[in-house]
């Protein structure tokens, strides 16, 4: 839910990192608190057991910047990605503008991703959010670990697509950082649409400003 | 509805809720007053500056807030409409407002909780009433369709894609 403030001219929104436990959604916001300006970032809050995994949430507002003279501000939320903690994962979603799932690409976390997945739909669709409609994309992270799966296999699970009914959208959109692959395209006489994916090496930072600057521009661009 | 509508107030609600706050605060005796979203989204602040990082707070009262709904609603309450934590110096009182706003006051020994609560009980009706008239205006209805800012950075698409050059 973005929310404009006229009087202080600043334009905030709420980003979520969902996806399985021990995936990297806490990594990702540690470089970007690692890297980021001290002037452009606030103070980082993960509320986390004793053995650093997530309990609530981890928390770090983030300025991108000034546009028409409003400072857009991000602040960028993950979710305990352990399957008991549903009660609270579900509330961090509340009044979300973009999502990234962080996949984790080891086969052995295949049934977990998918299971978080479908856990990210329900939640939504509980409160009445649509995934499909929503700045999402997935990033499958660990790439460099040996056992990680093909991201062909991953995005077979993870990111099938959904039917593109509303006729304005039913033309073939090219995905910009995957030459040769599409973000809606034509199947067997169905409009399929799809989320952006990328890869990433969260603990080494790659892909992670990446994964940050794609869903933060689909969100600016829903505002304009 | 697609996702999560947003909501925007302009420069004269934001005066309005301003002097009911500096009100509340001059008649309770309280040191400062914040306004959050639900979402965690610091709306305003009166009285005392914080000293402490304001959006870090924002974001942890509304989990707060969230949290204590639902076990508001374990033990078979509908909400907890406000909240205490009380302190040896420091407390701070939240109440909700119009269900999407949460005042949050920060008071300590210069004043009794119960001066709080009987004076924040007025302030959160004024402000109800200021928030409702808000979302009830044409498009500014939090989950409605057709948010004012929606076009706001019309045109802005490459203002935008600059910023992430």
């Amino acid at each position: 839910m973005s929310m404009i403030n006229y009087a202080s001219r600043e334009i905030n929104c709420k980003l979520v990192y969902y996806g399985p436990g021990l995936g990297g959604k806490t990594t990702n916001l540690e470089h970007i608190y690692g890297k980021v300006s001290p002037n452009t970032r606030g103070k980082m809050i993960s509320l986390a057991t004793e053995t650093e995994r997530t309990l609530f949430f981890d928390f770090l507002p983030v300025d991108l910047g000034t546009i028409r003279g409003f400072k857009t501000r991000f602040h960028l939320y993950t979710v305990p990605g352990q399957v008991y903690y549903n009660a609270s994962r579900k509330l961090i979603l509340k009044g979300v503008d973009g999502i990234v799932f962080v996949a984790d690409s080891q086969i052995e976390r295949m049934e977990a991703n998918v299971e978080s997945m479908q856990n990210l739909y329900d939640n939504m669709s509980e409160y009445g959010y649509d995934l499909t409609r929503i700045p999402f994309a997935i990033q499958y992270n660990k790439r460099d670990l040996p056992n990680a799966a093909p991201v062909k296999d991953l995005q077979a699970s993870l990111n099938p697509g959904w039917p593109v009914e509303d006729a304005g959208q039913q033309k073939v959109v090219p995905d910009p950082a995957h030459p040769g692959e599409n973000l809606v395209d034509r199947v067997s006489n169905e409009w399929i649409g799809h989320a952006p994916y990328l890869e990433a090496v969260a603990v080494r930072g790659d892909g992670v400003f990446d994964t940050l600057k794609l869903v933060s521009k689909m969100v600016l661009k829903t505002l304009s | 509805m697609a996702g999560a509508a947003s909501w925007s107030f302009s420069e004269n609600d934001f005066k309005q809720i301003q002097q009911h706050l500096l009100a509340f605060l001059r008649d309770s005796n309280a040191r400062c007053a914040l306004l959050v979203d639900r979402t965690g989204q610091l709306v305003a602040t009166v009285g005392d500056a914080p000293q402490f990082d304001s959006a870090a707070f924002a974001s942890l009262t509304a989990a707060d807030f969230s949290a204590n709904d639902q076990l508001a609603k374990m033990i078979g309450e509908h909400e907890f409409a406000s909240l205490v934590h009380q302190g040896q110096k420091e407390s701070m009182f939240l109440a909700d407002v119009a269900k999407r706003v949460i005042l949050v006051v920060l008071f300590d020994q210069r004043t009794t909780l119960g001066l709080v609560k009987l004076k924040g009980k007025g302030a959160v009706e004024s402000l109800t009433k200021i928030f409702e008239e808000m979302f009830n205006r044409v498009g500014a209805r939090p989950g409605g369709p057709g948010a004012p800012q929606k076009g706001l950075l019309e045109g802005a698409e490459d203002e935008i894609d600059k910023l992430f050059g």
